[in-house]
């Protein structure tokens, strides 16, 4: 076969890149686990980088999952309804809205930081609470909110089911509860795992917002890095991945592209 | 069947026009009443106001300022669709997805706070009555689309509403399957008595289930009568030649003779001043060898379609006449033939 | 429909307030307070005077056209060869493609680190047959290594979206004119996914412009623009610089997306 070659040719080069992404990842949670990464692996495996990091930064995995979960929380309040109404009215200012809400993510996160330090810096007891973060993840997780009940609830005929439901007398109200927000429960789905994730792994604006006492994960491992040996900087990256990886294999779930869910009209 | 709960509604609209914000007219003023029981079509292409009409009486648009809806004689023009009490069927059916068919079809009950075990029974009962009993705990995606549709009739009638509004329910549907449902409204409309409104641009439909039909165009209402009429007696010439097959011939008519290019036919009442006459393919037939008729043209096309065969004969005019002849035999292109017209099928506009 | 309109303002509010105390007031003041050093407004256009920062600026910009470049090379050839060959295994090389999709700035630079940092995999692998370890992690070839780690994943995600909606009888009818596997890729593959590519190249170029965490991570000594920005701000305490830096950073950044959505007729979605 003529295209043999041409296949396998393109089949190594995306085992190349394959191994490009995955490789670190192995060689960390190695390192992680290995009493002396630079002997190798004959230094034995060890728990004990893992339980340092434990006693060390437990601290920051426990504020990052509040954290995470609280801008989860805010998101859901703030997106889920303003996705609604994106979707029910397409004037001019809601696109530019929905143009706006998406500003913090193109915007590089250094800048939304430095941005809310100089306006509400001198609040010191806002300065100091973790709300202060949380504040940051909203701004930067909201957009993938909105944006994910938004592609849903436009993926379906919102507005007739809407008037089928008032034709039955149901006000306001109940049709967002019972027809509304169950038929966009799939992006909120994706939309939550979305926001959950990236708060965890937030770094950008985190590193200028956290102060001492509100250090979370990726903060931590920032230190880490930067100053301990590398077997303790794996254990912690550990952690982590531990942390997100179902989240991120759930995201994989919903990110591959799929078969339409709905069948084509048939006949009887 | 006892669905409906009181008297069937009688619906008035007064000076009822809908300009949108784009500042299109999609419904000039309209003044109509729809009488306890009846049920009206609205028929008429798309874009003629027909679902704007329709979507006004439920409460889904609100007329322009100085328009009136009334139920019973009460005005409603402000009240919004849920609370109305009119049972709704959308050509998109507008199932809920997140519920099964028994869901969808006690949703209405349930915002009303029926009790559970009311709910039940009454939902029990519409599917029966629909003959989905079957398909209960179905979801609406693995519904096929006739399906759906009685899905969709069964949810708007289990609230027992005041009228039932039906915007073009069998558009989605194949041609066979549409037939078996219109049969299937045509009797659920009339054992339940209820006022219904159906709005389509299918002429056929409009005649099977209209007492009365409102033919509309341009948001404007063309003609209003019985479909016997609408048919015989169209109104205008967008009437005539909506509904159905309508042939044409120009001329002259003088002393009981309307004289055209095919020749002349003795017409006594016709009318001094007609320059114009209107059939249908019915009231015109292929004359036996020995008729004289005083008409004749040529064969332009013959389709034999089995019990009949449906004739194009060209007579001089813009468009050839269509003729429905049952005679048994064949027809050659370019045969002469002459033509028998019956005068009390003619129209003059 | 008038109580509809105001039960609608009324949930678009939260949002709104939000946005609006949190990020509009905020960068309004981040704009005067980058004119409100001791250089004035001129700040603003320091960026292209100073030669310290103009350098910076070209080497951000160069980072980022090169990461670009290569991401969507390396995307566009695994990700259309997976959409179109299913063999087994192929399910497995998308999920370990597309697992470091939401992996933060930080633990890319540590990856960097594993791979190319002083015990760093290739350093082992060169010192092993050449005798010299190449170590590259901590300078401008370990950031760009890092933002394609970085940019992989969701790049791939998109090309492979839009390979599926090809329609293949394209190709086919091109072969039956006569084209050659590679006119085909030249004249019918390629600009098939030009949208995707350019939204997607869009979104790695303004994440290589103004990521902070892989820099951070891999040396401070990096000179791209938010290393920049950082340092005015902890080290030198000089914030109107910063904050004129980063006002510029952000217009930079939020144009190029806006005009590769405007470009690509479709809706950018939003980098990580």
């Amino acid at each position: 076969m003529k295209h043999r070659g041409l296949f396998l040719l393109q089949l190594g080069f995306t085992l190349v890149v394959c191994a490009f992404l995955i490789v670190p990842v192995i060689l960390s949670i190695m390192a992680g686990l290995t009493v002396n990464y630079f002997v190798g692996i004959e230094s034995g495996l060890t728990l004990r980088w893992v339980i340092e990091v434990w006693n060390g930064y437990r601290d920051t995995i426990f504020l990052s999952i509040g954290l995470s979960l609280a801008c989860l929380v805010v998101t859901l309040i703030l997106g889920v309804p303003a996705a609604y109404v994106l979707a029910k009215r397409q004037t001019a200012l809601t696109r530019a809205m929905e143009e706006l809400l998406v500003m913090p993510v193109a915007v590089p996160g250094l800048a939304t930081a430095l941005a809310l330090i100089v306006t509400y810096g001198s609040l010191s007891g806002f300065r100091t609470s973790w709300g202060f973060i949380l504040v940051g993840h909203v701004l930067f997780t909201l957009p993938f909110m909105v944006r994910s009940v938004l592609a849903v609830l436009s993926a379906i005929d919102l507005k007739t089911l809407e008037e089928g439901a008032a034709s039955l007398g149901a006000g306001f109200w109940p049709r967002f509860r019972d027809i509304v927000l169950p038929n966009c429960r799939s992006g909120i789905l994706a939309g939550s795992l979305m926001v959950v994730t990236l708060s965890m792994g937030e770094f950008n604006m985190t590193w200028l917002l956290h102060t001492p006492f509100t250090k979370t994960l990726p903060v931590g491992l920032a230190d880490a890095y930067a100053s301990l040996r590398l077997e303790v900087g794996s254990a912690y990256t550990l952690v982590f991945f531990l942390m997100i990886m179902p989240l991120l294999l759930a995201l994989q779930a919903f990110a591959k592209p799929r078969p339409a869910k709905f069948v084509a009209e048939e006949t009887e | 069947m006892t669905t409906q709960a009181g008297k069937p509604l009688a619906i008035a609209l007064e000076n009822c026009a809908k300009t949108f914000p784009d500042g299109t007219r999609a419904l000039e003023p309209l003044d109509f009443a729809i009488h306890a029981g009846e049920t009206v079509v609205f028929l008429g292409p798309s874009g003629c106001g027909k679902t704007t009409t329709l979507r006004i009486i439920a409460g889904l648009e609100e007329p322009d300022a100085g328009g009136r809806v009334l139920f019973d004689g009460e005005d409603v023009t402000r009240l919004p669709i849920e609370q109305r009490n009119v049972g709704m069927v959308f050509q998109s059916y507008a199932l809920f997805p997140n519920m099964t068919v028994a869901g969808n079809i006690g949703y209405g009950l349930r915002i009303r706070g029926t009790q559970e075990a009311a709910l039940k029974a009454r939902v029990g009962e519409m599917l029966d009555m629909m003959q989905i009993a079957r398909l209960a705990d179905r979801r609406i995606d693995q519904l096929s689309g006739g399906q759906r549709q009685r899905v969709a009739l069964a949810r708007a009638l289990a609230v027992r509403p005041r009228a039932l509004l039906l915007d073009e329910p069998l558009t989605a549907l194949d041609a066979k399957l549409r037939d078996t449902l219109r049969l299937d409204i045509d009797s659920l409309l009339r054992s339940l008595g209820i006022t219904a409104i159906y709005v389509t641009h299918d002429q056929a439909e409009a005649m099977a289930l209209g007492d009365r039909i409102v033919v509309m165009e341009h948001g404007r209402v063309a003609q209003i009568g019985e479909p016997r009429e609408i048919y015989q007696r169209p109104a205008t010439r967008f009437v005539a030649e909506f509904i159905g097959t309508m042939n044409r011939l120009t001329g002259s008519a003088k002393n009981g003779v309307f004289s055209c290019k095919a020749g002349n036919l003795p017409w006594a009442e016709a009318p001094a001043n007609a320059t114009e006459i209107l059939f249908r393919p019915e009231d015109i037939r292929v004359a036996e060898s020995h008729e004289e008729t005083g008409l004749q043209g040529t064969v332009a096309a013959a389709f034999f379609l089995g019990d009949r065969t449906r004739l194009f004969v060209e007579v001089g005019e813009a468009r050839p006449l269509v003729i429905e002849s049952t005679a048994r035999r064949a027809f050659r292109h370019g045969e002469t033939v002459r033509l028998a017209i019956d005068p009390r099928g003619l129209v003059v506009l | 429909m008038r109580h509809e309109s105001r039960r609608l303002i009324l949930l678009l509010l939260p949002a709104g307030i939000f946005f609006a105390a949190f990020f509009l007031l905020p960068m309004a003041r981040l704009f005067f307070i980058g004119g409100s050093g001791k250089t004035g407004w001129a700040a603003y256009a320091a960026i292209l005077t100073d030669a310290h920062y103009f350098s910076s600026l070209l080497s951000t910009l160069g980072v980022a056209t090169a990461t670009t470049a290569a991401t969507l090379a390396i995307s566009g050839i695994s990700g259309v060869f997976l959409q179109r060959h299913k063999f087994p295994g192929n399910g497995a090389l998308v999920a370990m493609l597309t697992l470091p999709l939401a992996f933060p700035g930080v633990v890319i630079g540590f990856m960097v680190i594993m791979l190319a940092g002083r015990m760093g995999l290739i350093g082992q692998v060169t010192q092993a047959l050449t005798g010299e370890k190449l170590v590259f992690a901590y300078t401008m070839s370990g950031l760009f290594m890092g933002y394609v780690y970085f940019s992989i994943p969701r790049t791939i995600l998109t090309v492979m979206a839009a390979a599926e909606k090809l329609d293949p009888r394209l190709e086919e009818a091109a072969r039956s004119l006569g084209a050659s596997p590679w006119r085909v890729v030249l004249d019918v593959i390629i600009p098939g996914l030009k949208p995707a590519f350019i939204s997607a190249g869009a979104i790695c170029f303004a994440t290589a412009v103004g990521a902070f965490g892989t820099a951070f991570t891999l040396a401070a000594k990096i000179n791209v623009l938010p290393m920049v920005i950082y340092t005015e701000f902890t080290l030198s305490a000089n914030i109107a610089m910063a904050a004129a830096l980063s006002f510029v950073l952000g217009i930079v950044t939020w144009l190029v997306l806006a005009v590769a959505r405007t470009a690509a007729g479709s809706s950018v979605a939003a980098a990580g």
